[in-house]
């Protein structure tokens, strides 16, 4: 299926660039053409397609998205995200920075100011660090400064969080940072259809977004629906989903560790607890209904991200949980967290660094007052 | 119409020229004119409405002999400026009297005479800029500048104008309805009127916090200025921003930016904007001494002579970045050769024709070949903010004799009298009617009340999807943001 598809895709490619750079209509009809290949059986795309999907469809819709980073354009994108988009859109709309980010996300905040709507990619979100004033005094703050005048419709994207044996300075996760301030989105997206929706919804949106990838999904496959492909779908933004409903336990958590929780809960279940997975799609504004009703249905709650635990993301959602739906708690809220230490290099420490599916299950029977696993012993 | 108003020019021009012979038809009028008339008539503007008001009659026929008059007086006195406008009064007064005894066809010569002073106001006048420009990289422009006296008129007004509102914003601060921070431009005022007589509005100004006067030149009211500081509902930034937020889109002002040197990379990306959209504008991004040593200044610097963006780096060298003086924080205070590959160019800030003379050099430049650097010798009298007294790492004598040799009205004030522009006592009557200005504005300022609470949560977002914001008290106070 990936083969056919892949096969397909490489059509429409050259369909679209074998024109004269891809013009809106054309690209429309070619796509509407190549999803009478994708469609019945149901596809599969990575995450990195669904991204670099939707930032093409964005681009062809509307003139003023334009995209600008370190090698996003001739090396076709560190991570490949925006592959074959300099040969589409041409260099005025695929800029190549220098290494300067203080520099460039200030021209990108600069020019969403004036009403064009870049994307700015940080190659991963620890070199944003070097350009944080921009985002938050220059692109958060400014709607609410100017009293409405000046908006910021501005997404900045990225790998945010722990890759593979990339040690300290290059592994730390934002999400909690940014999730703090008012007048920022947040957005973090874990599947390919999260990406897709999510990007479109992040391009189109008129305030500044801060879009946290993970460059461990990025290669990942995930099945998608006609509707996910569809040029015009996008996801709404501060809303969580509900990946696996569940009864007796709910585990509210985003991006990479939404796949773990996934698989904790195919092992819980075979002992006996059902658990809900809420993907949180949104760091800020932070879905409490969607939390709090799960919980108010389970009467349990494990948080779980990989970031550092104090003053982190599951900090704020246990702090809602206890304020919100406090009586309908049987057990005390649980955070599984990453460790309290710069990211190691050695790959033993770097195991115990971040959460792992076993630290998960662990917590689940703790909250469940399960002492010993009751798994049924398995050939 | 067209035909006759030729005609009109016409005898006009052979009136001037000496031929003209005087009906006396209406000499006997001494005892109404009017000695103060010329002291009503104090902008060009109110001419120009009478003018415009007084056309829309155009079509009665000509007196001859008024016309002779009031030209043939304005011809026998010299032709002088001053001739002009005593003519223009002569002619009010026979109006006045005309319409009263129902001539209406005296007010078609009357629009006449003010056409042609009119004309005369605008008309060019070269002068020479005293402070030679220093350049790097580039040619400097031509010291001989083209103004008319329209535009020196305004450059005293508008200049005694924010004078004038910084003053009473001096006065707010210790009176304390202004809070916080409060950086005053007083000194500075020749840059922004400068650089606004050489932009249009499809030019963009980016600036720091010392912001009130720049919000001002790009179309601002006093009003709004004011009442921002006060942080009351009239505010331009409805009181949510402050003095160092102060914006105006549609002007091209993107600020009033609170954070040292962050300005210049937004400036140039809004350039990048400009450039993409094909608008043909510049965008002049403002800093001073202090930021001159900011990374992000050199970054923005190599990406916009890289891509080619037409930004025009405009240092405002005041020579002292809050307490330390330039020598103590740059080790090249040549702010202008700092661009390096970037030309740039060193301008007597406190001249608001050099300015305007460097801001158009720059312009043309900048649309066809990137960035270029214009230091403007500046000097502000008031310190950093008000919570600096600005003698503690200056002489008095220093800030005192910048005020006596180089203040910027004083300068236009100097031109106005010397080429016959203005008398003295005009130039009193514009000041107490800047002064009038400014001090209606205070008072409306004063009269805006606070915003509502509930603009707490409004513009967190443009677009807030009803996601929930708290106040303090949790329990107490949740919205859904618009």
């Amino acid at each position: 299926m990936l083969a056919a598809f892949g096969k397909n895709r490489a059509l429409v490619s050259s369909l679209l660039r074998g024109g004269n750079g891809g013009d809106g209509a054309s690209a429309a009809a070619v796509w509407a053409v190549s999803k009478r290949f994708m469609s019945a059986s149901g596809d599969s795309i990575t995450v990195r397609e669904a991204l670099n999907s939707a930032i093409d469809e964005e681009m062809t819709a509307d003139s003023k998205v334009f995209v600008m980073g370190e090698e996003v354009g001739e090396y076709q994108g560190a991570y490949k995200v925006t592959k074959g988009l300099l040969q589409k859109f041409g260099p005025d709309r695929v800029l190549d920075t220098p290494i300067t980010e203080a520099g460039f996300t200030g021209l990108g905040v600069g020019a969403a100011m004036y009403g064009l709507k870049p994307i700015v990619e940080f190659m991963t979100f620890n070199f944003a660090m070097q350009a944080i004033d921009h985002l938050i005094n220059s692109a958060a703050k400014t709607n609410y400064m100017s009293g409405g005048t000046i908006n910021v419709p501005i997404v900045f994207r990225g790998p945010n969080g722990a890759a593979a044996g990339v040690a300290a300075q290059h592994s730390q996760c934002f999400a909690a940072w940014y999730g703090q301030v008012p007048g920022l989105k947040v957005l973090v997206p874990y599947d390919a259809e999260d990406a897709r929706g999510l990007m479109k919804a992040a391009i189109r949106d008129p305030d500044p977004v801060v879009f946290l990838e993970n460059e461990l999904l990025y290669g990942e496959s995930f099945p998608v629906s006609k509707e996910v492909l569809d040029p015009s779908f996008t996801l709404p933004i501060g809303k969580a989903k509900i990946m696996r409903e569940g009864s007796d336990l709910t585990i509210v958590t985003f991006s990479k560790m939404v796949g773990y929780a996934l698989k904790a809960a195919d092992e819980l279940a075979k002992e006996g607890i059902s658990v809900e997975v809420v993907n949180l799609r949104s760091i800020r504004p932070l879905d409490r209904e969607t939390i709090n009703a799960s919980v108010r249905k389970t009467s349990r709650l494990l948080c779980l991200e990989e970031g550092w635990p104090q003053h982190g993301v599951c900090a704020e959602i246990c702090a809602s949980v206890v304020e919100e739906s406090f009586y309908y708690l049987d057990a005390p809220v649980e955070r599984i967290c990453g460790a309290d230490v710069p990211m190691p290099y050695a790959a033993n420490l770097e195991r115990l660094a971040v959460p792992q599916i076993d630290d998960v299950i662990r917590a689940a029977r703790r909250i469940c007052f399960r002492k010993q696993d009751k798994r049924k012993a398995t050939a | 119409m067209a035909k006759r108003m030729q005609g009109i020019m016409e005898s006009i021009q052979t009136l001037c020229s000496g031929d003209h012979g005087n009906e006396g038809f209406m000499q006997d009028d001494e005892d109404e004119e009017e000695e103060n008339g010329v002291g009503r008539l104090t902008s060009w503007a109110e001419l120009l409405g009478f003018g415009l008001a007084v056309f829309s009659e155009a079509i009665a026929p000509q007196l001859q002999c008024f016309c002779d008059r009031t030209l043939g007086f304005a011809v026998g006195q010299g032709g002088s400026r001053e001739a002009w406008i005593k003519a223009v009064a002569m002619a009010m007064s026979l109006v006045r009297k005309a319409v009263k005894k129902g001539w209406v066809g005296a007010l078609a010569p009357a629009a006449r005479v003010m056409s042609q002073a009119l004309s005369t106001a605008s008309e060019p006048i070269t002068l020479d800029i005293p402070v030679p420009f220093k350049a790097h990289k580039v040619e400097t422009p031509s010291v001989t500048v083209e103004t008319s006296a329209q535009e020196l008129t305004n450059f005293f007004k508008t200049m005694f104008i924010m004078r004038r509102m910084e003053i009473a914003a001096d006065s707010l601060y210790k009176s304390k309805f202004i809070r916080g921070f409060c950086h005053l431009y007083d000194g500075q005022e020749a840059v922004c009127v400068g650089m606004e007589a050489a932009l249009n509005d499809k030019d963009c100004i980016i600036t720091a916090y010392r912001d009130h006067c720049t919000h001002l030149g790009r179309g601002g009211s006093v009003l709004e200025v004011f009442a921002e500081l006060m942080g009351r509902k009239d505010g331009c930034s409805l009181g949510k921003g402050g003095s160092m937020h102060m914006y105006n889109k549609k002007g091209g002002f993107y600020g009033g930016n609170g954070i040292v040197g962050a300005q210049t990379p937004l400036g140039a990306g809004l350039a990048f904007a400009q450039k993409y959209l094909k608008v043909e504008g510049v965008t002049l991004a403002m800093y001073g001494d202090g930021a001159a040593n900011q990374g992000q200044l050199f970054e923005a610097m190599n990406i916009s002579a890289l891509w080619n963006l037409p930004v025009i780096y405009v240092c405002e060298n005041n020579h002292y970045g809050m307490g330390t003086a330039e020598w103590r924080s740059a080790k090249s205070p040549e702010y202008y050769k700092r661009g390096d590959y970037i030309p740039g160019l060193k301008v007597d800030g406190m001249d608001c024709l050099a300015v305007k003379q460097a801001v158009k050099y720059a312009k043309e430049y900048a649309l066809q070949n990137g960035p270029m650097v214009l230091e403007m010798d500046t000097y502000r009298y008031h310190g950093h903010s008000m919570s600096d007294p600005g003698s503690t790492y200056r002489t008095r004598d220093e800030i005192s004799g910048v005020r006596q040799e180089r203040d910027p009205i004083e300068r236009i004030r100097k031109l106005l009298l010397s080429n016959n522009i203005a008398t003295v006592a005009e130039l009193k009557t514009m000041e107490k009617e800047a002064k009038k200005e400014v001090e209606d504005a205070l008072s409306k300022a004063k009269e805006s009340p606070s915003p509502d609470s509930d603009e707490l949560f409004t513009h967190v977002y443009r677009k807030g999807y009803g996601a929930k914001a708290y106040g303090a008290d949790r329990k107490e106070v949740v919205v859904k943001l618009p």
